[in-house]
């Protein structure tokens, strides 16, 4: 591959806001739990549609609510996604999300089912899904820079091997092309315990360091040790972990912390779904190291493509984002093959450098972005998790 | 080339990673220092898993436990030099 990262080129869809997306899906999402009914009723009538179920979104309140919004708001605002019906139970939340996401200019419209019904509402829902998916069906592609990607990365059933190969192979991507403009980010703020003291001097600034530290010590006491009922050995690491070989937090905290490369600086540290503001670069995310909730949050943040390093073989996907699965653990590429795009365990056999990891991983980044289904697309792995703070009322 | 049997980050650190399947008790065994692609030779004296941990150097009971050239935990046990090194001989400092 070419040194010079500056001439890759995708071919994606530019979107109203002049954001780059990789895919181009028209979504029916649900506003609560109780809508998931109808939203995957509209999505069987309608072929090339996609339903969005899940678990909340009803009786929340405060800051736990807000992240309901922004989470919805920004899925559906995601550049992968070319429009969208929202169905709620009630018109008043439900205009809540539709005005959200016609902020972008995207096609979005809105059905409240109080007072019509499922039935009635599934039909006028359908004939609009109909509208968007044939109008999507026929937005052509354009050429961009890959630079004009917003890459997140997040790992998982990590091992020491994810730490040694799969993570670097991540960093070394970033550290190759945000100084050319991509925008980049990591999370799982409490699987940094162990390597805070680094975390923290990778910030652009002390006052973004110290953002970045509040947030982690806030996990730390109000979540970790507020709901703890053991000494956490069994959690953290998990039983995936450990059989892994993997000892300790702090040893899997240093392993994941090489996802962000030698070089990368933080720009900012995100509140949950919350979309960068700072301009291109890497940033960071409040999120819980769950997979699907983390990618879900960055999805939700306008990400459109996502790093997946793992050792041991998780197999998350995402309905609107890619997760691309990068391992280097031999094993595991053996026993678990369907779920691997890329295969970075030569960095254990010293066969394979890490740059040469990297310009492999940018070279699968363009290829998905053109089109290339993911393992996880293929095999149909759509987790969509919401992250609720607190109990509803 | 000969393929190393252990991968170990950094100069400083005390632990090494398995990365072959089916490793056993064996002399000589080649690590590689990722840092500057330097290498070690140890006496491995029993079988460990792939991803597992082996002690580049005798360790006494509650000493600290570098890898990454950083802190990941302290030993709750003597452990030899060539012995896997795990959760029963390494427990975190946090919790």
């Amino acid at each position: 591959m070419s040194q010079d990262y500056t001439d890759l080129e995708f071919q994606g869809w530019r979107r109203e806001n002049g954001r780059m997306g990789v895919r181009n899906h028209v979504i029916i999402l649900p506003l609560d739990d109780l809508s998931n009914a109808a939203c995957e009723a509209v999505a069987n009538n309608i072929k090339g549609t996609m339903a969005i179920p899940h678990a909340y979104g009803r009786l929340q309140f405060g800051e736990d609510l807000e992240l309901h919004f922004r989470t919805l708001i920004g899925t559906g605002s995601n550049p992968n996604v070319a429009a969208v019906v929202v169905i709620g139970i009630e018109d008043q939340w439900t205009k809540r999300v539709v005005d959200g996401i016609a902020a972008t200019g995207k096609p979005v419209t809105g059905f409240g089912i109080e007072g019509t019904g499922d039935i009635m509402t599934i039909a006028k829902a359908s004939r609009v899904a109909k509208d968007y998916v044939q109008w999507a069906s026929e937005l052509p592609r354009e050429t961009a820079k890959l630079s004009e990607l917003w890459i997140s990365a997040k790992c998982g059933e990590s091992d020491t091997t994810t730490g040694l190969a799969s993570c670097p192979t991540v960093g070394n991507l970033y550290d190759k092309l945000i100084p050319l403009g991509l925008y980049g980010c990591f999370g799982e703020t409490s699987e940094i315990t162990g390597a805070e003291h680094l975390a923290r001097e990778r910030a652009i600034s002390p006052e973004v360091g110290e953002k970045w530290y509040k947030m982690w010590q806030s996990y730390q006491d109000d979540v970790i040790m507020a709901h703890k009922t053991d000494d956490l050995s069994d959690s953290q690491p998990t039983k995936g972990n450990i059989a892994g070989g993997l000892t300790t937090i702090e040893e899997k905290a240093l392993g994941n912390l090489e996802k962000i490369g030698k070089k990368c600086r933080y720009l900012d540290a995100l509140e949950p779904a919350e979309a960068p503001s700072k301009g291109a670069g890497l940033y960071f995310m409040d999120t819980s190291s769950a997979a699907a909730e983390c990618v879900t949050l960055m999805a939700a943040a306008g990400y459109v493509l996502h790093l997946f390093p793992t050792g041991q073989g998780n197999i998350i996907g995402n309905p609107i984002v890619p997760v691309i699965k990068i391992t280097g653990n031999p094993r595991t590429v053996r026993t678990m093959a369907e779920h691997v795009d890329i295969d970075v365990s030569g960095v254990l056999r010293r066969d394979l450098t890490l740059p040469e990891a990297g310009d492999k991983l940018i070279e699968l980044c363009v290829r998905t972005a053109n089109g290339r289904f993911t393992a996880a697309e293929a095999l149909g792995h759509r987790e969509f998790v919401m992250t609720k703070l607190y109990r509803s009322a | 080339m000969e393929q190393p049997k252990l991968l170990v980050h950094d100069h400083k650190d005390m632990v090494g990673v398995v990365v072959v399947e089916d490793l056993v008790a064996d002399n000589d065994v080649l690590a590689v220092i990722t840092e500057d692609n330097s290498s070690i030779r140890i006496d491995v004296l029993q079988a460990v898993p792939i991803g597992h941990k082996i002690a580049l150097r005798d360790i006494a009971d509650g000493e600290t436990i570098i890898k990454y050239g950083q802190d990941i935990g302290k030993a709750v046990a003597a452990i030899r030099k060539g012995e896997h090194v795990h959760t029963h001989n390494v427990k975190t400092k946090r919790w």
